[in-house]
C-alpha cells in the first residue's frame, strides 16, 4: 500500500488563499500560502525571497568597513547589533582590544535599539490583533529613542555607526542627559502598555494557549530571541557569551515556560524593563577616552574562518566569514534570527483560525528583509 | 406664523395645509413623499460626513494625534474633500465578478440603513413614519443589510471577500437575537411597539432608570450587540483589516466603497439612536424628581438637541470601544453571543416580565 502523501495544497477541496506578499499583517513582502478548512488553517507554506538583495554575495566584493552598511539593511530595526556583529568579528580576527568607552556605548546603543524595536513590535502586534491605538502609543515612545540616535549620528534607522575598531564618530555631548531623561520617561510610560493591552480580556483570550511552542520545538527549529525564551529556551547570547559590556551589567534573562503567544508577548514586555535596567547601570559609567582604535583604511583579515554571534532584538545573529587574506572576504554568511524563526509558523498555526495565524506571526516578530537578506 | 421649537407637528401641519391649498390630495401625498425623501437624503449625507469627521477626531484624540486639521478650520472640510476624491475615483469591476450583484450589493446595504432611519422619532412631531410596529419594522429593515454584505462578498469572486461575508453572515444572524431580545425588554416595559409611544412612556423618567437593574442589563447587551451588528470594532470581523485586508468590500472602489463606508456609519448612528429612543428617553429631557427647578431648566432645551446629544454620547461610547479593544476571533464572538449574552438576555426578559406583572417598576 502506498503511504499517504501529505496534504497537497488545493487538493481535497481545500480553500487555498494567498496571504501576501501585499498584506497588512505580514509586515512586509512575505507570502503565506494558506490551506483552509473554513476558517481553520490546515497548512501554512511560507514563501520568502521577495526582497532578496544578495547581501551575502555583495559582501564578497566589499571591504569590511563597507560590509557594515550592508548589515544595516538586514534587520533594519536592530541595526546596531548587526553592525556590532561584523565589527566584533573583525576585531576578534585582528586581535584588537577596543577602548572601554566604545564597549559601554555599544552596549547602550544595542539596548536602546532593543527598546525601540520591542516598542515597534508591541505597536504592530496590537494592530495585528485589531487594537489600532497601540500603534501610536508604541511609536510615541520609540520616537524619543530615535531622537537620541539622530542627535548622535544623524540617522534614525540605518545607523552604520558601530564599525570595526570602535565607532564612526563620538557621541553627541547631549547623549548622556538624553538617556537620563529617557529612563524615567519610559518607566512611567511602559505600564501604559499593560493597561492598554496586557490586562484586556479580549487580548488574553486571543493570545493565551495560541500557537504553543514546546522547548524541544524551539531548540530543533533554532528559534532564538524572545520567541525562544517564551518557550523556556535559554538562548540569550548576552548571557551565554557576553560581548562588549554585557559581562559587567546585572540583568535577568527573561524566561517563560508556557510557550504560547502570550508568553512571547510577556517576554518582550519584561525585556524592555531589563533594557532600561541595563541603560540605568551604564549611563553614568561611560568612561572618557577614544571612540575608536586607529584602523588601516583597508582591513585585511588573516587567512582563516571566523564566527561571531550577537543578540539582536529578535534573536541570535551569527556572522561567519572566510578570509583568504584579501581585503574582501572570500565568503560571508549571516545566520539571521528571523529566517530560523519564520519556519515554525506552519507547526504553530495548524488547527488554529486565520486570526490566530496573524497573532502567531505577529508574536514571532518577523522582519522580512532579515529573512531574505 | 410662529412655530414652537418643542413641537414640530404645528410646522408639518402648516406645510400640509399649504400644499393642500394648491393641489389635489393625491399630488399632496406625492409631493410630501418627495419632500420627506429629499430631507432624509440631505440629512443622511450630512450626518455621514459629520460622523466620519467625528470618528477621525475621536480616534486622533485617543491615539495622541491631532487628526484632520488642514482642510478648513479644524479640518471640517476634510471629509468633503474625501467624498470628492471617492466620487472621482474609477469604479473598478474585476473580471470574473457577477456584475449585476456586484453593483447591486452597495445599494442594498445603503437602502436598508436609510429605510430604518425614516422610522426614528427625532422630536415631538418630527417623525417620518410612525408605525404601530416601529421597533419590529426597524429590526426587519436592518436585517436586510446583511443580504447586501453577503452579496458583496460572494459576487466579487475574491476569497478574502467571501471569508468576510461568511463571517458577517454568522455574526449578524447571531447578534440579531440579542438586539431583538433587549428591545423586547423595553416593549414589555412600555407595552407598545410604536416608537412614539415608547418615547412618551418615558416622560416621567427614562427606562434605564425606571426599569431597575434589568433595564440596565438590557441596555448594556443592546450596546454590545448593536456594535456587533453594525460590524464595528471590536467586532469588525467582516472587515478585519489585519486578517482579510478589507473583508467583504475588498474589491470595491470609488463611490461604491463609499456606500459601504457610509452605511457603516449610518448603522452606527441608527444603533445609537435606537439605544437613545428605547433606553435613554428619546427626545425627552432629563428629569430628577417632580416639578423641580432643575426640570424646568431641562425642559427649556429643545427636544432635537436632547435627541442628538444623547445619540452622539452613545456614538462616542461605541467609538471608544473600537479604538481601545482588540478584535475578537470568530469563535469567541459566537461564544459570547450564544453562551453569555443570549442566556443572560432570556433570563432578563423573564425577570422584566415578572417586574412588570407585579408593577414594581416606576
Amino acid at each position: 500500500m502506498v503511504e499517504k502523501a501529505e496534504v497537497i495544497l488545493g487538493e481535497n477541496e481545500q480553500y487555498v488563499i494567498n496571504m501576501g506578499p501585499q498584506h497588512p499583517s505580514t509586515h512586509g513582502v512575505l507570502r503565506f500560502e494558506l490551506s483552509l478548512k473554513g476558517e481553520i488553517v490546515d497548512k501554512v507554506v511560507p514563501h520568502c525571497g521577495y526582497i532578496h538583495r544578495g547581501i551575502e554575495k555583495m559582501c564578497e566584493a566589499n571591504t569590511y568597513q563597507q560590509i557594515i552598511h550592508l548589515t544595516d539593511r538586514m534587520d533594519y530595526l536592530s541595526a546596531h547589533p548587526n553592525n556590532e556583529a561584523v565589527s566584533l568579528l573583525v576585531e576578534k580576527a585582528l586581535g584588537i582590544e577596543v577602548p572601554e568607552r566604545v564597549k559601554v556605548i555599544r552596549t547602550m546603543l544595542s539596548e536602546l535599539g532593543r527598546l525601540g524595536s520591542h516598542q515597534l513590535w508591541w505597536a504592530a502586534f496590537g494592530m495585528d490583533l485589531g487594537a489600532l491605538t497601540t500603534f501610536f502609543y508604541g511609536l510615541r515612545d520609540r520616537e524619543k529613542i530615535l531622537d537620541i540616535f539622530e542627535e548622535s549620528f544623524g540617522s534614525r534607522l540605518l545607523h552604520s555607526y558601530i564599525c570595526p575598531g570602535g565607532l564612526m564618530n563620538d557621541i553627541h555631548p547631549n547623549f548622556k542627559t538624553r538617556v537620563k531623561e529617557l529612563i524615567p520617561y519610559l518607566r512611567k510610560k511602559l505600564p501604559e502598555y499593560d493597561q492598554l493591552l496586557t490586562g484586556n480580556v479580549i487580548f488574553t483570550e486571543r493570545s493565551k494557549n495560541i500557537g504553543i511552542m514546546t522547548k524541544e520545538d524551539a531548540i530543533s527549529y533554532g528559534i532564538t530571541g524572545p520567541s525562544g525564551r517564551g518557550s523556556g529556551f535559554a538562548c540569550d547570547v548576552r548571557k551565554a557569551e557576553p560581548y562588549s559590556a554585557y559581562d559587567r551589567v546585572d540583568f535577568k534573562e527573561i524566561l517563560m515556560t508556557e510557550g504560547d503567544t502570550f508568553a512571547r508577548y510577556q517576554v518582550r514586555i519584561l525585556e524592555m524593563y531589563e533594557s532600561i535596567k541595563i541603560l540605568e547601570q551604564l549611563v553614568d559609567q561611560i568612561p572618557d577616552g577614544d571612540y575608536t582604535v586607529k584602523m588601516k583604511p583597508i582591513i585585511k583579515l588573516p587567512e582563516g574562518e571566523y564566527y561571531q554571534r550577537v543578540e539582536t532584538a529578535r534573536g541570535e545573529l551569527g556572522v561567519y566569514a572566510v578570509s583568504t587574506g584579501e581585503k574582501f572576504p572570500d565568503r560571508m554568511r549571516f545566520r539571521t534570527p528571523n529566517f530560523s524563526n519564520l519556519f515554525i509558523i506552519d507547526k504553530l498555526a495548524r488547527g488554529h483560525k486565520i486570526a490566530d495565524l496573524v497573532a502567531i506571526s505577529g508574536s514571532l516578530d518577523l522582519v522580512i528583509p532579515d529573512i531574505d537578506r | 406664523m410662529a412655530f414652537s421649537i418643542y413641537d414640530f407637528s404645528s410646522f408639518t401641519q402648516s406645510i400640509h395645509q399649504l400644499l393642500s391649498g394648491v393641489m389635489s390630495p393625491a399630488w399632496v401625498l406625492v409631493s410630501e413623499l418627495v419632500l420627506v425623501g429629499l430631507v432624509f437624503l440631505m440629512f443622511y449625507a450630512l450626518l455621514g460626513l459629520a460622523l466620519v469627521y467625528l470618528e477621525r477626531r475621536v480616534c486622533a484624540f485617543i491615539q495622541n494625534r491631532l487628526g484632520p486639521n488642514r482642510v478648513g478650520p479644524q479640518g471640517i472640510f476634510q471629509t468633503i474633500a474625501d467624498l470628492i476624491k471617492l466620487l472621482f475615483k474609477e469604479i473598478f469591476i474585476i473580471k470574473n465578478a457577477d456584475k449585476f450583484l456586484f453593483n447591486l450589493a452597495p445599494f442594498i446595504v445603503i437602502i436598508a440603513s436609510m429605510m430604518a432611519i425614516g422610522a426614528l422619532p427625532f422630536a415631538k412631531g418630527l417623525h417620518a413614519m410612525d408605525f404601530n410596529i416601529g421597533v419590529f419594522y426597524i429590526l426587519a429593515v436592518t436585517s436586510l443589510g446583511v443580504v447586501g454584505i453577503l452579496l458583496a462578498g460572494w459576487s466579487s469572486n475574491s476569497k478574502y471577500s467571501l471569508l468576510g461575508a461568511m463571517r458577517s453572515g454568522a455574526q449578524i444572524i447571531s447578534y440579531e437575537l440579542s438586539v431583538g431580545l433587549s428591545m423586547l425588554a423595553i416593549i414589555i416595559f412600555s407595552g407598545s411597539m410604536q416608537l412614539s409611544v415608547i418615547v412618551e412612556s418615558q416622560a416621567n423618567g427614562w427606562w434605564i432608570f425606571k426599569g431597575h437593574i434589568p433595564a440596565f442589563i438590557s441596555f448594556v447587551i443592546f450596546l454590545i450587540a448593536a456594535t456587533a451588528e453594525t460590524n464595528r470594532g471590536p467586532f469588525d470581523l467582516a472587515e478585519a483589516e489585519s486578517e482579510l485586508t478589507a473583508g467583504f468590500h475588498t474589491e470595491y472602489s470609488g463611490i461604491r466603497f463609499a456606500f459601504f463606508f457610509l452605511a457603516e456609519y449610518m448603522n452606527m448612528f441608527l444603533a445609537a439612536a435606537l439605544a437613545t429612543t428605547l433606553f435613554l428617553g428619546g427626545w425627552m429631557p432629563l428629569h430628577f424628581g417632580v416639578d423641580t427647578q432643575f426640570n424646568h431648566i431641562m425642559d427649556f432645551v429643545p427636544p432635537v438637541v436632547w435627541f442628538f446629544g444623547k445619540t452622539f454620547f452613545v456614538i462616542y461610547i461605541i467609538m471608544l470601544f473600537k479604538w481601545t479593544f482588540p478584535r475578537l476571533r470568530i469563535d469567541q464572538l459566537l461564544t459570547l453571543e450564544w453562551k453569555y449574552l443570549l442566556p443572560i438576555n432570556l433570563f432578563n426578559i423573564v425577570l422584566i416580565a415578572f417586574l412588570v406583572m407585579m408593577g414594581w417598576h416606576f
